[in-house]
Protein backbone atom coordinates (compact mmCIF):
# COMPACT_ATOMS: atom_id res chain seq x y z
CA UNK A 1 0.00 0.00 0.00
CA UNK A 2 1.40 3.39 -0.99
CA UNK A 3 1.56 5.72 1.96
CA UNK A 4 0.32 9.28 1.53
CA UNK A 5 1.47 11.98 3.91
CA UNK A 6 -0.92 14.92 4.25
CA UNK A 7 0.30 16.30 7.57
CA UNK A 8 3.01 18.74 6.48
CA UNK A 9 1.79 21.39 8.94
CA UNK A 10 2.81 19.00 11.73
CA UNK A 11 6.23 18.28 10.32
CA UNK A 12 8.01 17.81 7.00
CA UNK A 13 10.60 15.29 5.86
CA UNK A 14 14.16 16.57 5.60
CA UNK A 15 14.69 17.57 1.96
CA UNK A 16 17.41 15.38 0.35
CA UNK A 17 19.30 18.56 -0.64
CA UNK A 18 19.21 19.67 3.00
CA UNK A 19 20.44 16.31 4.18
CA UNK A 20 23.29 16.38 1.66
CA UNK A 21 24.30 19.86 2.84
CA UNK A 22 24.33 18.65 6.45
CA UNK A 23 26.31 15.47 5.86
CA UNK A 24 29.86 16.90 6.25
CA UNK A 25 29.00 18.59 9.54
CA UNK A 26 28.78 15.52 11.73
CA UNK A 27 32.20 13.88 11.46
CA UNK A 28 34.30 15.90 9.03
CA UNK A 29 33.61 19.48 10.03
CA UNK A 30 32.76 18.91 13.65
CA UNK A 31 34.54 21.75 15.46
CA UNK A 32 32.94 23.85 18.16
CA UNK A 33 32.08 27.15 16.50
CA UNK A 34 33.34 28.93 19.63
CA UNK A 35 36.85 27.42 19.35
CA UNK A 36 39.56 29.64 17.90
CA UNK A 37 41.51 26.90 16.10
CA UNK A 38 40.99 25.85 12.47
CA UNK A 39 38.39 23.20 13.36
CA UNK A 40 36.37 25.77 15.23
CA UNK A 41 36.80 28.46 12.59
CA UNK A 42 35.55 26.16 9.85
CA UNK A 43 32.49 25.31 11.92
CA UNK A 44 31.91 28.97 12.72
CA UNK A 45 32.04 29.88 9.03
CA UNK A 46 29.40 27.25 8.22
CA UNK A 47 27.24 28.48 11.08
CA UNK A 48 27.47 32.08 9.92
CA UNK A 49 26.69 31.10 6.33
CA UNK A 50 23.51 29.45 7.62
CA UNK A 51 22.69 32.59 9.59
CA UNK A 52 23.22 34.63 6.46
CA UNK A 53 20.69 32.52 4.57
CA UNK A 54 18.07 32.98 7.29
CA UNK A 55 18.81 36.71 7.36
CA UNK A 56 18.35 36.83 3.59
CA UNK A 57 15.01 35.01 3.81
CA UNK A 58 13.88 37.62 6.35
CA UNK A 59 15.47 40.66 4.74
CA UNK A 60 17.28 41.16 8.03
CA UNK A 61 20.83 41.66 9.29
CA UNK A 62 22.75 38.55 10.27
CA UNK A 63 23.27 39.85 13.77
CA UNK A 64 19.48 40.02 14.19
CA UNK A 65 19.09 36.26 13.73
CA UNK A 66 19.33 34.16 16.89
CA UNK A 67 19.33 30.37 16.53
CA UNK A 68 17.19 28.36 18.94
CA UNK A 69 16.35 24.72 19.61
CA UNK A 70 12.81 24.95 18.18
CA UNK A 71 10.04 27.26 17.04
CA UNK A 72 8.52 26.83 20.48
CA UNK A 73 11.72 28.04 22.10
CA UNK A 74 11.81 31.05 19.76
CA UNK A 75 8.24 31.94 20.81
CA UNK A 76 9.07 31.52 24.50
CA UNK A 77 12.21 33.60 24.12
CA UNK A 78 10.43 36.42 22.30
CA UNK A 79 7.51 36.65 24.70
CA UNK A 80 9.17 36.03 28.05
CA UNK A 81 12.37 37.78 26.95
CA UNK A 82 10.53 40.99 26.05
CA UNK A 83 8.25 40.84 29.09
CA UNK A 84 11.16 40.46 31.45
CA UNK A 85 13.25 43.15 29.74
CA UNK A 86 10.47 45.73 29.52
CA UNK A 87 8.76 45.04 32.84
CA UNK A 88 9.61 48.56 34.05
CA UNK A 89 7.80 50.02 31.05
CA UNK A 90 4.57 48.06 31.39
CA UNK A 91 2.87 44.82 32.27
CA UNK A 92 0.40 44.27 29.43
CA UNK A 93 0.57 41.95 26.40
CA UNK A 94 -1.86 41.48 23.52
CA UNK A 95 -2.33 38.23 21.65
CA UNK A 96 -5.19 36.25 20.08
CA UNK A 97 -7.30 33.28 21.10
CA UNK A 98 -6.01 31.16 18.21
CA UNK A 99 -2.25 31.20 18.78
CA UNK A 100 -0.10 28.10 18.95
CA UNK A 101 0.25 26.69 22.46
CA UNK A 102 3.88 27.86 22.51
CA UNK A 103 2.52 31.41 22.58
CA UNK A 104 -0.60 30.81 24.68
CA UNK A 105 1.29 28.89 27.37
CA UNK A 106 4.07 31.51 27.48
CA UNK A 107 1.43 34.21 27.99
CA UNK A 108 -0.29 32.08 30.64
CA UNK A 109 3.02 31.69 32.46
CA UNK A 110 3.53 35.46 32.44
CA UNK A 111 0.01 35.97 33.82
CA UNK A 112 1.04 33.88 36.82
CA UNK A 113 3.97 36.28 37.26
CA UNK A 114 1.53 39.21 37.39
CA UNK A 115 1.49 40.32 33.74
CA UNK A 116 -1.89 41.04 32.13
CA UNK A 117 -2.75 39.52 28.75
CA UNK A 118 -5.55 40.43 26.32
CA UNK A 119 -6.65 37.50 24.13
CA UNK A 120 -8.30 39.04 21.07
CA UNK A 121 -11.17 37.21 19.34
CA UNK A 122 -11.20 36.29 15.64
CA UNK A 123 -14.00 36.30 13.08
CA UNK A 124 -15.58 33.21 11.54
CA UNK A 125 -12.70 32.85 9.08
CA UNK A 126 -10.09 33.09 11.81
CA UNK A 127 -8.98 36.68 11.11
CA UNK A 128 -8.14 39.25 13.78
CA UNK A 129 -9.53 42.74 13.27
CA UNK A 130 -6.65 45.26 13.37
CA UNK A 131 -9.05 47.76 14.98
CA UNK A 132 -9.42 45.37 17.91
CA UNK A 133 -5.65 45.42 18.29
CA UNK A 134 -5.63 49.23 18.27
CA UNK A 135 -8.38 49.40 20.89
CA UNK A 136 -6.64 46.89 23.15
CA UNK A 137 -3.41 48.94 23.36
CA UNK A 138 -2.95 50.81 26.65
CA UNK A 139 -0.11 52.88 28.13
CA UNK A 140 1.06 49.68 29.80
CA UNK A 141 1.24 47.51 26.65
CA UNK A 142 4.77 46.27 25.96
CA UNK A 143 4.24 43.50 23.40
CA UNK A 144 1.76 42.37 20.75
CA UNK A 145 2.21 38.76 19.59
CA UNK A 146 0.04 37.50 16.72
CA UNK A 147 0.77 34.53 14.47
CA UNK A 148 1.34 35.06 10.75
CA UNK A 149 -0.64 32.01 9.58
CA UNK A 150 -2.67 29.66 11.73
CA UNK A 151 -1.43 26.07 11.92
CA UNK A 152 -4.89 24.47 12.15
CA UNK A 153 -6.94 26.34 9.56
CA UNK A 154 -4.24 28.23 7.65
CA UNK A 155 -5.79 31.69 7.90
CA UNK A 156 -3.32 34.51 7.25
CA UNK A 157 -3.43 37.49 9.64
CA UNK A 158 -3.11 41.12 8.47
CA UNK A 159 0.38 41.32 9.97
CA UNK A 160 1.68 44.41 8.08
CA UNK A 161 -1.33 46.44 9.21
CA UNK A 162 -1.10 45.28 12.83
CA UNK A 163 2.62 46.04 12.68
CA UNK A 164 1.90 49.63 11.62
CA UNK A 165 -0.50 50.03 14.53
CA UNK A 166 2.06 48.60 16.96
CA UNK A 167 4.72 50.99 15.64
CA UNK A 168 2.40 54.03 15.86
CA UNK A 169 1.95 53.24 19.54
CA UNK A 170 5.59 52.36 20.20
CA UNK A 171 4.73 48.76 21.13
CA UNK A 172 6.97 45.85 20.16
CA UNK A 173 5.42 43.34 17.74
CA UNK A 174 6.22 39.62 17.51
CA UNK A 175 4.85 37.15 14.97
CA UNK A 176 5.07 33.38 15.00
CA UNK A 177 5.91 32.55 11.39
CA UNK A 178 6.23 28.82 12.01
CA UNK A 179 3.55 28.02 9.43
CA UNK A 180 4.20 30.84 6.98
CA UNK A 181 7.97 30.50 6.54
CA UNK A 182 8.60 28.92 3.18
CA UNK A 183 4.96 29.48 2.16
CA UNK A 184 4.62 33.28 2.24
CA UNK A 185 7.13 36.11 1.94
CA UNK A 186 8.38 36.86 5.45
CA UNK A 187 10.41 40.03 4.96
CA UNK A 188 10.46 41.65 8.38
CA UNK A 189 10.35 45.21 7.03
CA UNK A 190 7.26 44.41 4.98
CA UNK A 191 5.59 42.67 7.89
CA UNK A 192 6.55 45.54 10.25
CA UNK A 193 7.63 43.13 12.96
CA UNK A 194 10.28 43.47 15.66
CA UNK A 195 10.46 39.78 16.43
CA UNK A 196 9.69 36.71 14.30
CA UNK A 197 9.89 33.00 15.15
CA UNK A 198 10.43 30.18 12.73
CA UNK A 199 10.90 26.45 12.99
CA UNK A 200 13.25 24.19 11.02
CA UNK A 201 11.16 21.05 10.70
CA UNK A 202 8.24 22.87 9.09
CA UNK A 203 10.46 23.88 6.16
CA UNK A 204 12.14 20.55 5.36
CA UNK A 205 15.05 21.07 7.77
CA UNK A 206 15.55 18.72 10.74
CA UNK A 207 13.68 18.87 14.03
CA UNK A 208 15.42 20.53 16.95
CA UNK A 209 16.34 23.86 15.33
CA UNK A 210 14.56 27.16 14.98
CA UNK A 211 15.37 30.84 14.84
CA UNK A 212 14.22 34.09 16.35
CA UNK A 213 14.60 37.35 14.48
CA UNK A 214 15.27 40.17 16.96
CA UNK A 215 15.23 43.67 15.49
CA UNK A 216 18.31 45.69 16.37
CA UNK A 217 17.73 47.62 19.59
CA UNK A 218 15.16 45.17 20.99
CA UNK A 219 16.16 43.93 24.43
CA UNK A 220 15.63 40.26 25.22
CA UNK A 221 16.29 38.60 28.56
CA UNK A 222 17.76 35.16 27.72
CA UNK A 223 15.91 31.98 28.65
CA UNK A 224 19.08 29.91 28.74
CA UNK A 225 22.17 31.15 30.55
CA UNK A 226 25.69 29.90 30.04
CA UNK A 227 28.39 30.78 27.51
CA UNK A 228 28.46 33.70 25.12
CA UNK A 229 26.85 31.89 22.19
CA UNK A 230 24.48 33.79 19.92
CA UNK A 231 25.81 37.12 21.22
CA UNK A 232 24.89 36.14 24.76
CA UNK A 233 21.23 35.70 23.87
CA UNK A 234 21.05 31.90 23.88
CA UNK A 235 23.72 29.80 25.55
CA UNK A 236 24.66 26.30 24.43
CA UNK A 237 26.96 24.97 21.70
CA UNK A 238 25.15 25.41 18.42
CA UNK A 239 23.55 22.39 16.73
CA UNK A 240 25.87 22.84 13.78
CA UNK A 241 24.76 20.19 11.30
CA UNK A 242 21.07 20.90 11.80
CA UNK A 243 21.60 24.65 11.55
CA UNK A 244 23.51 24.16 8.30
CA UNK A 245 20.40 22.22 7.26
CA UNK A 246 18.18 25.10 8.34
CA UNK A 247 20.26 27.49 6.23
CA UNK A 248 19.97 25.24 3.17
CA UNK A 249 16.22 24.80 3.78
CA UNK A 250 15.80 28.59 3.93
CA UNK A 251 17.67 28.97 0.65
CA UNK A 252 15.47 26.37 -1.06
CA UNK A 253 12.32 27.88 0.45
CA UNK A 254 13.24 31.29 -0.88
CA UNK A 255 14.04 30.06 -4.39
CA UNK A 256 11.08 27.72 -4.79
CA UNK A 257 8.40 29.34 -2.65
CA UNK A 258 6.40 31.13 -5.34
CA UNK A 259 6.22 28.17 -7.70
CA UNK A 260 5.61 25.61 -4.95
CA UNK A 261 2.85 27.71 -3.37
CA UNK A 262 1.11 27.88 -6.74
CA UNK A 263 1.41 24.10 -7.18
CA UNK A 264 0.11 23.39 -3.67
CA UNK A 265 -2.78 25.82 -4.04
CA UNK A 266 -3.90 23.95 -7.15
CA UNK A 267 -3.56 20.55 -5.47
CA UNK A 268 -5.33 21.75 -2.34
CA UNK A 269 -8.22 23.27 -4.25
CA UNK A 270 -8.50 20.15 -6.40
CA UNK A 271 -8.72 18.05 -3.22
CA UNK A 272 -11.35 20.39 -1.79
CA UNK A 273 -13.43 20.23 -4.96
CA UNK A 274 -13.22 16.46 -5.32
CA UNK A 275 -14.25 15.98 -1.69
CA UNK A 276 -17.21 18.37 -1.86
CA UNK A 277 -18.27 16.85 -5.21
CA UNK A 278 -18.41 13.39 -3.67
CA UNK A 279 -19.49 14.07 -0.09
CA UNK A 280 -22.41 16.17 1.12
CA UNK A 281 -22.36 18.60 4.01
CA UNK A 282 -18.66 19.37 4.14
CA UNK A 283 -17.65 22.72 5.61
CA UNK A 284 -14.41 24.61 5.08
CA UNK A 285 -12.78 26.03 8.21
CA UNK A 286 -10.56 29.03 7.65
CA UNK A 287 -10.46 31.93 5.23
CA UNK A 288 -11.54 31.06 1.67
CA UNK A 289 -8.66 33.00 0.09
CA UNK A 290 -6.42 34.48 2.79
CA UNK A 291 -5.07 31.03 3.62
CA UNK A 292 -1.67 29.37 3.25
CA UNK A 293 -1.43 27.03 0.27
CA UNK A 294 -0.75 23.93 2.34
CA UNK A 295 -3.90 23.89 4.41
CA UNK A 296 -7.37 22.43 3.95
CA UNK A 297 -9.35 22.11 7.18
CA UNK A 298 -12.77 20.51 6.77
CA UNK A 299 -15.65 19.55 9.03
CA UNK A 300 -17.87 16.66 8.00
CA UNK A 301 -21.37 16.99 9.47
CA UNK A 302 -22.21 14.33 12.08
CA UNK A 303 -18.74 12.79 12.06
CA UNK A 304 -15.97 13.19 14.59
CA UNK A 305 -12.40 13.96 13.50
CA UNK A 306 -10.36 11.22 15.15
CA UNK A 307 -12.56 8.49 13.74
CA UNK A 308 -11.81 9.84 10.25
CA UNK A 309 -8.09 10.04 10.98
CA UNK A 310 -7.98 6.43 12.23
CA UNK A 311 -9.92 5.23 9.21
CA UNK A 312 -7.63 7.05 6.76
CA UNK A 313 -4.58 5.82 8.66
CA UNK A 314 -5.69 2.24 8.03
CA UNK A 315 -5.63 3.11 4.32
CA UNK A 316 -2.10 4.52 4.62
CA UNK A 317 -3.17 8.17 4.55
CA UNK A 318 -1.88 10.50 7.27
CA UNK A 319 -3.99 13.53 8.19
CA UNK A 320 -4.54 15.40 11.45
CA UNK A 321 -7.30 16.70 13.65
CA UNK A 322 -6.48 20.20 14.80
CA UNK A 323 -2.80 20.54 15.65
CA UNK A 324 -0.54 17.57 16.33
CA UNK A 325 0.25 19.09 19.73
CA UNK A 326 -3.36 18.81 20.89
CA UNK A 327 -4.56 15.69 19.11
CA UNK A 328 -3.34 13.61 22.06
CA UNK A 329 -5.46 15.68 24.42
CA UNK A 330 -9.17 15.84 25.02
CA UNK A 331 -10.03 19.43 24.36
CA UNK A 332 -11.75 20.39 21.19
CA UNK A 333 -9.75 22.80 19.06
CA UNK A 334 -9.31 26.22 20.69
CA UNK A 335 -9.00 27.63 17.18
CA UNK A 336 -12.36 26.31 15.93
CA UNK A 337 -13.97 27.32 19.23
CA UNK A 338 -12.71 30.88 18.82
CA UNK A 339 -14.00 30.93 15.23
CA UNK A 340 -17.43 29.75 16.42
CA UNK A 341 -17.56 27.01 13.80
CA UNK A 342 -20.95 25.33 13.24
CA UNK A 343 -22.24 26.14 16.72
CA UNK A 344 -24.89 23.41 16.68
CA UNK A 345 -22.23 20.73 16.36
CA UNK A 346 -19.26 19.89 18.56
CA UNK A 347 -16.32 21.52 16.77
CA UNK A 348 -14.51 18.69 15.03
CA UNK A 349 -12.43 18.81 11.94
CA UNK A 350 -9.83 17.14 9.80
CA UNK A 351 -6.77 18.98 8.57
CA UNK A 352 -5.21 17.97 5.27
CA UNK A 353 -1.85 19.72 4.96
CA UNK A 354 0.02 19.40 1.71
CA UNK A 355 3.69 19.69 0.90
CA UNK A 356 6.54 18.77 -1.41
CA UNK A 357 5.82 15.03 -1.15
CA UNK A 358 2.33 15.31 -2.65
CA UNK A 359 1.18 14.75 -6.22
CA UNK A 360 -2.13 14.93 -8.05
CA UNK A 361 -2.25 11.12 -7.80
CA UNK A 362 -2.28 11.41 -3.99
CA UNK A 363 -5.22 13.78 -4.22
CA UNK A 364 -7.10 11.33 -6.46
CA UNK A 365 -6.48 8.47 -4.04
CA UNK A 366 -7.63 10.44 -0.99
CA UNK A 367 -10.78 11.64 -2.69
CA UNK A 368 -11.64 8.05 -3.61
CA UNK A 369 -10.89 6.56 -0.21
CA UNK A 370 -12.67 9.22 1.86
CA UNK A 371 -16.35 9.00 0.74
CA UNK A 372 -16.98 5.40 1.95
CA UNK A 373 -15.28 6.24 5.26
CA UNK A 374 -17.56 9.22 5.86
CA UNK A 375 -20.57 7.16 4.78
CA UNK A 376 -19.72 4.38 7.24
CA UNK A 377 -19.15 6.79 10.13
CA UNK A 378 -22.31 8.75 9.36
CA UNK A 379 -24.31 5.53 9.40
CA UNK A 380 -22.95 4.94 12.89
CA UNK A 381 -23.67 8.46 14.17
CA UNK A 382 -26.70 9.47 16.27
CA UNK A 383 -26.44 12.93 14.72
CA UNK A 384 -27.92 13.79 11.37
CA UNK B 1 -1.88 4.09 20.82
CA UNK B 2 -4.93 1.79 20.72
CA UNK B 3 -4.95 -1.98 21.39
CA UNK B 4 -5.73 -4.38 18.56
CA UNK B 5 -9.10 -5.07 20.18
CA UNK B 6 -10.01 -1.39 20.21
CA UNK B 7 -9.08 -1.11 16.54
CA UNK B 8 -11.07 -4.25 15.73
CA UNK B 9 -14.18 -2.88 17.44
CA UNK B 10 -13.64 0.51 15.80
CA UNK B 11 -13.32 -1.04 12.36
CA UNK B 12 -16.00 -3.69 12.81
CA UNK B 13 -18.34 -2.36 15.48
CA UNK B 14 -20.88 -4.87 16.80
CA UNK B 15 -24.56 -4.02 17.06
CA UNK B 16 -24.53 -0.67 15.28
CA UNK B 17 -27.84 0.93 14.44
CA UNK B 18 -31.25 1.68 15.89
CA UNK B 19 -34.05 -0.46 17.32
CA UNK B 20 -37.30 1.02 16.01
CA UNK B 21 -39.30 -0.81 18.69
CA UNK B 22 -36.86 -0.24 21.55
CA UNK B 23 -38.15 -0.61 25.11
CA UNK B 24 -35.56 1.76 26.49
CA UNK B 25 -33.36 4.46 24.96
CA UNK B 26 -30.40 6.15 26.64
CA UNK B 27 -28.76 9.17 25.06
CA UNK B 28 -25.66 10.65 26.63
CA UNK B 29 -23.30 13.45 25.79
CA UNK B 30 -19.82 13.25 27.20
CA UNK B 31 -19.20 16.45 29.17
CA UNK B 32 -15.43 15.97 28.83
CA UNK B 33 -15.11 15.84 25.06
CA UNK B 34 -18.56 16.36 23.52
CA UNK B 35 -18.94 12.81 22.17
CA UNK B 36 -22.53 11.59 21.89
CA UNK B 37 -23.92 8.06 22.24
CA UNK B 38 -27.41 6.68 21.84
CA UNK B 39 -28.16 3.18 23.12
CA UNK B 40 -31.34 1.19 22.37
CA UNK B 41 -32.47 -1.89 24.34
CA UNK B 42 -35.17 -4.46 23.71
CA UNK B 43 -36.17 -6.17 26.95
CA UNK B 44 -37.96 -9.52 27.33
CA UNK B 45 -38.52 -11.18 30.75
CA UNK B 46 -36.21 -8.64 32.41
CA UNK B 47 -33.41 -9.65 30.04
CA UNK B 48 -31.71 -7.59 27.32
CA UNK B 49 -32.86 -9.42 24.25
CA UNK B 50 -31.34 -7.00 21.78
CA UNK B 51 -29.17 -3.91 21.98
CA UNK B 52 -27.96 -1.42 19.40
CA UNK B 53 -25.95 1.80 19.48
CA UNK B 54 -25.09 4.93 17.53
CA UNK B 55 -22.03 6.96 18.47
CA UNK B 56 -20.54 10.24 17.38
CA UNK B 57 -17.04 10.14 18.76
CA UNK B 58 -13.43 9.11 18.59
CA UNK B 59 -12.10 5.59 18.04
CA UNK B 60 -12.26 4.83 21.77
CA UNK B 61 -15.85 6.04 22.02
CA UNK B 62 -16.96 3.82 19.14
CA UNK B 63 -15.01 0.79 20.42
CA UNK B 64 -16.31 1.12 24.00
CA UNK B 65 -19.87 1.48 22.69
CA UNK B 66 -19.46 -1.67 20.62
CA UNK B 67 -17.88 -3.65 23.46
CA UNK B 68 -20.59 -2.54 25.88
CA UNK B 69 -23.30 -3.96 23.63
CA UNK B 70 -21.44 -7.28 23.49
CA UNK B 71 -21.04 -7.42 27.27
CA UNK B 72 -24.72 -6.78 28.08
CA UNK B 73 -26.42 -8.72 25.28
CA UNK B 74 -28.58 -11.45 26.86
CA UNK B 75 -27.94 -10.30 30.43
CA UNK B 76 -30.65 -9.53 32.97
CA UNK B 77 -31.11 -5.81 33.66
CA UNK B 78 -29.57 -6.24 37.13
CA UNK B 79 -26.55 -8.02 35.67
CA UNK B 80 -26.21 -5.42 32.92
CA UNK B 81 -26.31 -2.60 35.44
CA UNK B 82 -23.33 -4.10 37.20
CA UNK B 83 -21.16 -3.86 34.07
CA UNK B 84 -18.75 -1.02 34.81
CA UNK B 85 -16.64 1.19 32.60
CA UNK B 86 -13.67 -0.71 33.99
CA UNK B 87 -15.11 -4.00 32.67
CA UNK B 88 -15.48 -2.42 29.24
CA UNK B 89 -11.95 -1.03 29.21
CA UNK B 90 -10.52 -4.36 30.37
CA UNK B 91 -12.45 -6.29 27.75
CA UNK B 92 -10.78 -4.04 25.15
CA UNK B 93 -7.31 -4.80 26.58
CA UNK B 94 -7.16 -1.32 28.05
CA UNK B 95 -7.50 2.24 26.80
CA UNK B 96 -4.91 5.02 26.67
CA UNK B 97 -5.07 7.03 29.95
CA UNK B 98 -6.41 10.15 28.19
CA UNK B 99 -9.21 8.05 26.65
CA UNK B 100 -10.45 6.39 29.84
CA UNK B 101 -13.23 8.98 30.07
CA UNK B 102 -14.68 7.56 26.83
CA UNK B 103 -15.76 4.42 28.67
CA UNK B 104 -18.02 6.55 30.90
CA UNK B 105 -20.13 7.34 27.88
CA UNK B 106 -21.12 3.73 27.19
CA UNK B 107 -21.77 2.96 30.87
CA UNK B 108 -23.83 6.12 31.34
CA UNK B 109 -25.88 5.55 28.18
CA UNK B 110 -26.62 1.98 29.25
CA UNK B 111 -27.79 3.08 32.71
CA UNK B 112 -29.97 5.70 31.13
CA UNK B 113 -31.54 3.18 28.73
CA UNK B 114 -32.32 0.80 31.62
CA UNK B 115 -33.75 3.68 33.66
CA UNK B 116 -35.86 4.71 30.66
CA UNK B 117 -37.20 1.15 30.36
CA UNK B 118 -37.99 0.96 34.09
CA UNK B 119 -39.75 4.33 34.11
CA UNK B 120 -41.89 3.30 31.15
CA UNK B 121 -42.66 -0.08 32.67
CA UNK B 122 -43.11 0.95 36.31
CA UNK B 123 -46.05 -0.83 37.97
CA UNK B 124 -48.94 1.60 38.41
CA UNK B 125 -48.80 3.29 41.81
Amino acid sequence: MKKIYLDHNATTPVDPRVLAAMQPYFSEVFGNPSSIHAFGREAKEALERARGRIAHLLGAREREVCFTGSGTEADNMAIKGVAHSYRNKGDHLITTQIEHHAVLASCGYLEKEGFRVTYLPVDGTGRVNPDDVRKAITDHTILITIMHANNEVGTIQPIPEIGRIAREHGVLFHTDAGQSAGKLPILVDELNVDLLSLSGHKIYAPKGVGALYIRKGTKITPLIHGGHHEHGRRAGTENLASLVGLGKAAEIAETERAEESERLTQLRDALHKKITDRIERVFLNGHPTQRIASTLNLSFAAVEGESIILSLDMEGIAVASGSACTSGSLESSHVLNAMGIIPELPPRSVRFSLGRTNTLEDIETVSEVLPPIIERLRAMSPLT
Amino acid sequence: MYSEKVMDHFQHPRNVGQLPDADGIGEMGNPVCGDIMKLYIKVRDDRIQDVKFQTFGCGAAIATSSMMTELVMGKTLDEAERVTRKNVAEALDGLPPNKMHCSNLAADALHKAIEDYRTKNAPPA
